[in-house]
């Protein structure tokens, strides 16, 4: 979900990004946002973002986090992955009784 | 490649956790200020909008604390914590982490040192490339490797299990460079000597098997590494100088490597020679003289893919091929294989013995050191429970608390085994360096490497486990509420634990090895004044050898009546005698065979016995004050011209004639037929170690026997000191050149009394470590036992107990298990002077002194540990203890 956020939104500070999920999963996803940061943290240190000091909004010091090249490659491979998956969930559920006999 | 990457990204945070710790905190407020904008943009009051905002970010703290988990190494982290507090607790008890550390140097010290020894002397002697196929050739039926150069051959040519065999023997040769004559000992060595041990010169060039011609066809030198660098000052021009070796003219050819120096590991000599030119260097030529084993050693590489055990079938095939050839030279030729450095078993047999004996004793103390250690942290543990029990509490995991524990173990033995491996290091050095006798080129190559370091890191860590594993059944089985609840108790009960096992083992090993070490030391003094057969006290004993100097023959002999004169003219000069080898002293006796006056047949086998031979001048047995029992000493009339006789002593009359007075006159026959009539029969003496049995010997006049050895014992009640000087300058005005060596014969006494002494003050070493571990373990078992009891000893005191009693129920178990372990210490010290029979002169702990030493040495060291303790105990004062409770 971050990876997606940053790579349709481009550089985005850590508010931006739980702001934008929040907007997204519509309240349905009713964590609190700190546990945003320790996740951040754990992608930066595997590479697949990056981070630097700039200005927010209302002019004052925030962290832009931004994908990095490897990070996009990484977003796609787990996007063909979900699709499987969901695809191969989709069609349990699609299958009815009479498919099968 | 992720995780790597990211393990290095937290190692790093680590590091530098604090300024981190920021970066978070401004992107929380960042965060939060953000909502709050928003909210009040959505309509709330300011106040409210901040709440909101917090209420959504979630647990702050817990927050910081995930990402803290994320960001850094939590193990490195929690070491750092656990280290920051295990120093803290040592800090606080000052005396326990001295006693801990000091315990564990010694222990671990004690460790380093032997294990070095051991390295150096066992596991890796000779740097050579492949040592582990390199093997000497013993005689099959006695520890010896001495072989005649013809058999030498006979091996060499004839072996197939051998890439090669080299030979050397030791000598003392007199080099003069031009300078300042002085001697040196040298090894005669064969061509291939330096071929077969697979070396390279540092410098010039070595000898090799084509520089052969025949006798005194290869006047040529190698310096060993050590040599070039004291007398040549490391001066590269060496090469090609000519020298004078015992007056022959000898070129300098190279310089062996730095880490060689001699196929024995403990003898280091000056410079090699080729063996074909031992006429020059000893005056004699045994080259074709099969029946003369004067070579020390032959050894050599196995051929790949020969085991020892095909190698010895060769040899013995050889061996008796050379038996059936050669009849009345060659006697059981039998032969094994040998590690050579230590002159095969007869050295590496003992030694070899004694070591793995110190290696096991030293790791014993390590052990006892750990399980004092063990009963002192599980004390520390205890006294801690109710921390530990409010660390459960609070939810600490029983891992992460043990955890602590143990790294404030290792951290104790790190530094404990750090301090033992300096003074371990110190300790080598010095050995080292240590030449134990003047006489001979004797040091011990015990630098510590890689193999010591790792050693004794490996012994520190797990000796850190091992103690500090003794209290984890206690905080496995800690039940927080319970301890809470209540008081700390003392466990009162008269069950043996593991603890009081574990002391009564270190006190009987303990009382072993002060058993050990007195009858040690009484067996070092009984020999220091044993009957020797003379009398070294008082007396000097001055050594050259006439060949040095380029004398022989008849030139040798009146060179030597004039030094007995002119020594004999010093004022306060008593009595001087002169004899070739003097007992004890050269470190060995020549020995020959005899035979009765009937033998016709003269093969060793046929001997009547074997007994020490030397050549004497008439002087002789005053000036050493040997005394004689029977019949006359010789005059100077016993020269070559008159009848040729021999003085005996008790034993080799015994043997031969059945006493001494039928030996009066008798004949007996030496190996070339020779009948040699008694005139005398002397006292029984030494003649080669201390502990020998008393041995056949007999005494020539040196006019019959001549040699160029020659050893002046000077007797004088004189300062020996201003005698000796005197004496030097006698002989120096008699020949300038002749390198004269010479000191109080007691003194010259310590090559015999070596092994002795190591061992005594070894054993000495060792009981001090001994008892100090064992007054730490009594002392920490009292100590622990006291602090446990006080309550219960107020109130024995509170009721009326006297004194005595106090100390009975509060030490009266440490004594107990002293009494115990010092008992069976002893039994133990009783079995192993067996062993140490072999080494020291008269060693039996079957002697009061021996058994009322140890004993007295236990209990003064049970009192000693006991004395605090015991203060301790009988200082409560029940009002304040209660009143505490």
């Amino acid at each position: 979900m971050v990876l997606k956020t940053l790579e349709v939104l481009g550089a985005l500070h850590g508010y931006g990004i739980a702001r934008r999920i929040e907007q997204i999963s519509g309240d349905l996803l009713a964590v609190n946002q700190g546990t945003l940061y320790p996740v951040l943290l754990k992608l930066e240190q595997e590479g697949v973002i990056e981070s630097e000091w700039g200005a927010s909004e209302n002019n004052r010091r925030a962290r832009f986090y931004r994908l990095t090249r490897e990070g996009r490659k990484q977003l796609q491979v787990e996007a063909q992955d979900w699709q499987k998956t969901a695809a191969l969930i989709g069609r349990f559920f699609a299958a009815k009784a009479e498919d099968l006999s | 490649m992720k995780h790597f990457r990211r393990f290095f990204t937290r190692l790093f945070n680590s590091a530098t956790m604090r300024a981190r710790d920021e970066r978070l905190e401004e992107e929380i407020e960042e965060h939060i200020a953000l909502r709050t904008a928003e909210n009040i943009r959505g309509g709330l009051s300011p106040g409210e909008a901040r709440r909101q905002a917090i209420l959504k970010f979630g647990g702050r703290e817990a927050v910081k604390e995930d990402y803290r988990a994320q960001r850094g190494l939590l193990f490195f982290d929690n070491l750092a914590r656990d280290l920051r507090l295990a120093i803290r607790m040592l800090r606080k008890s000052p005396g326990f982490t001295i006693v801990a550390i000091a315990t564990l140097a010694m222990a671990i010290g004690a460790n380093a040192v032997v294990f070095s020894v051991l390295n150096a002397l066992i596991l890796h002697p000779l740097h050579i490339p492949q040592a582990e196929s390199f093997y000497g050739i013993q005689h099959g039926n006695e520890p010896s490797s001495y072989q005649s150069y013809p058999d030498y051959l006979d091996l060499r040519e004839r072996n197939r299990s051998f890439d090669d065999i080299a030979a050397y023997d030791a000598a003392l040769a007199g080099l003069d460079t031009g300078e300042n004559p002085s001697r040196a000992w040298i090894f005669l060595a064969s061509g291939n000597y330096f071929d077969v041990l697979r070396l390279q010169p540092f410098l010039g060039r070595f000898f090799h098997a084509s520089d052969e011609h025949g006798p005194n066809s290869a006047p040529f030198i190698v310096l060993s590494y050590a040599f070039w660098h004291t007398n040549f000052h490391d001066d590269r021009g060496v090469v090609g100088r000519v020298v004078q070796v015992n007056k022959h003219p000898f070129t300098i050819l190279g310089v062996a490597p730095p880490g060689f120096h001699g196929t024995l590991v403990f003898f280091n000599p000056g410079f090699f020679v080729p063996l074909v030119n031992q006429e020059q260097v000893e005056g004699v030529n045994d080259l074709n003289a099969r029946g003369k084993r004067f070579i020390f050693m032959t050894m050599g590489h196995l051929k790949q893919g020969v085991t020892p055990a095909q190698a010895v079938a060769d040899l013995n095939s050889i061996g008796s091929y050379l038996e059936r050839t050669y009849p009345e030279d060659d006697e059981q030729r039998t032969f094994t294989l040998n590690r050579p450095s230590l002159y095969g078993d007869y050295l590496g047999k003992p030694v070899r013995a004694f070591m793995t004996g110190l290696m096991l004793l030293s790791g014993l103390i390590l052990l006892a050191a750990c399980a004092n250690l063990g009963s002192l942290f599980g004390a520390r543990a205890a006294d801690r429970s109710r921390e530990v029990a409010l660390r459960l509490a609070l939810g600490a995991s029983r891992a992460r608390i043990l955890r602590q524990l143990f790294t404030e173990a290792l951290l104790l033995s790190l530094l404990g085994g750090a301090l033992g491996l300096w003074g371990s290091f110190v300790l080598l050095g010095a050995l080292s360096n240590w030449q134990p006798f003047s006489r001979w080129p004797m040091q011990l190559p015990v630098n510590p490497d890689a193999n010591v370091y790792g050693v004794a890191l490996l012994l520190t860590v797990a000796s850190g486990f091992l103690f500090g594993a003794v209290p984890v059944r206690q905080v496995l089985h800690t039940n927080p509420y319970e301890i809470i609840k209540a008081a700390p108790r003392g466990v009162v009960g008269g069950r043996i634990t593991i603890r009081d096992l574990a002391l009564v083992v270190q006190i009987a090993i303990c009382a072993l090895l002060v058993t050990s070490s007195i009858v040690a030391v009484r067996g070092l003094l009984r020999s220091l004044h044993s009957d020797f057969g003379f009398d070294p006290e008082s007396a000097i004993v001055a050594d050259t050898d006439l060949s040095m100097s380029g004398y022989s023959g008849e030139r040798a002999l009146q060179m030597q009546k004039r030094m007995i004169d002119a020594v004999a003219a010093i004022p306060g000069v008593q009595s001087v005698g002169l004899i070739d080898w003097a007992p004890l002293v050269s470190g060995g006796a020549i020995d020959t065979t005899v035979f009765t006056d009937a033998a016709t047949d003269f093969r060793p086998s046929n001997a009547a016995a074997k007994p020490y031979m030397y050549g004497i001048s008439p002087e002789y047995f005053h000036a050493a004050r040997t005394g004689l029992l029977a019949g006359r000493t010789f005059t100077w009339h016993d020269d070559e011209n008159a009848p040729r006789v021999a003085v005996i002593n008790q034993e080799f009359a015994r043997r031969l004639f059945g006493s001494a007075a039928n030996a009066l006159g008798g004949y007996f026959k030496t190996p070339d037929g020779t009948r040699l009539q008694v005139v005398g029969v002397v006292e029984n003496g030494k003649y080669q170690s201390l502990t020998e049995n008393p041995s056949p010997a007999m005494f020539l006049p040196f006019l019959q026997s001549p040699s160029t050895q020659t050893y002046l014992v000077v007797r004088s009640d004189r300062d020996l000191a201003q005698m000796a000087a005197a004496v030097r300058s006698t002989m120096r005005t008699l020949d300038p050149s002749l390198p004269v060596y010479m000191g109080p014969w007691n003194q010259e006494l310590a090559t015999t009394l070596f092994g002795s002494r190591m061992a005594a003050i070894t054993l000495g070493v060792m009981g001090a470590i001994g008892a100090m571990l064992s007054i730490t373990g009594i002392f920490g078992m009292a100590a622990y036992s006291v602090s446990k009891r006080l309550r219960e000893l107020g109130i024995r005191m509170a009721l009326g107990a006297q004194r005595k009693e106090v100390l009975q129920a509060a030490l009266g178990r440490a004594f107990k298990l002293l009494a115990v372990g010092s008992t069976a210490g002893l039994l133990l010290g009783i079995l192993a002077s067996r062993v140490l029979s072999a080494i020291v002169y008269q060693a039996t702990p079957r002697d009061p002194v021996v058994l009322a030493g140890v004993v007295l040495a236990m209990l003064s060291l049970g009192l000693l540990a006991a004395w605090i303790p015991a203060r301790r105990a009988l200082a409560i004062d029940p009002a304040i203890l209660m009143r505490e409770e």
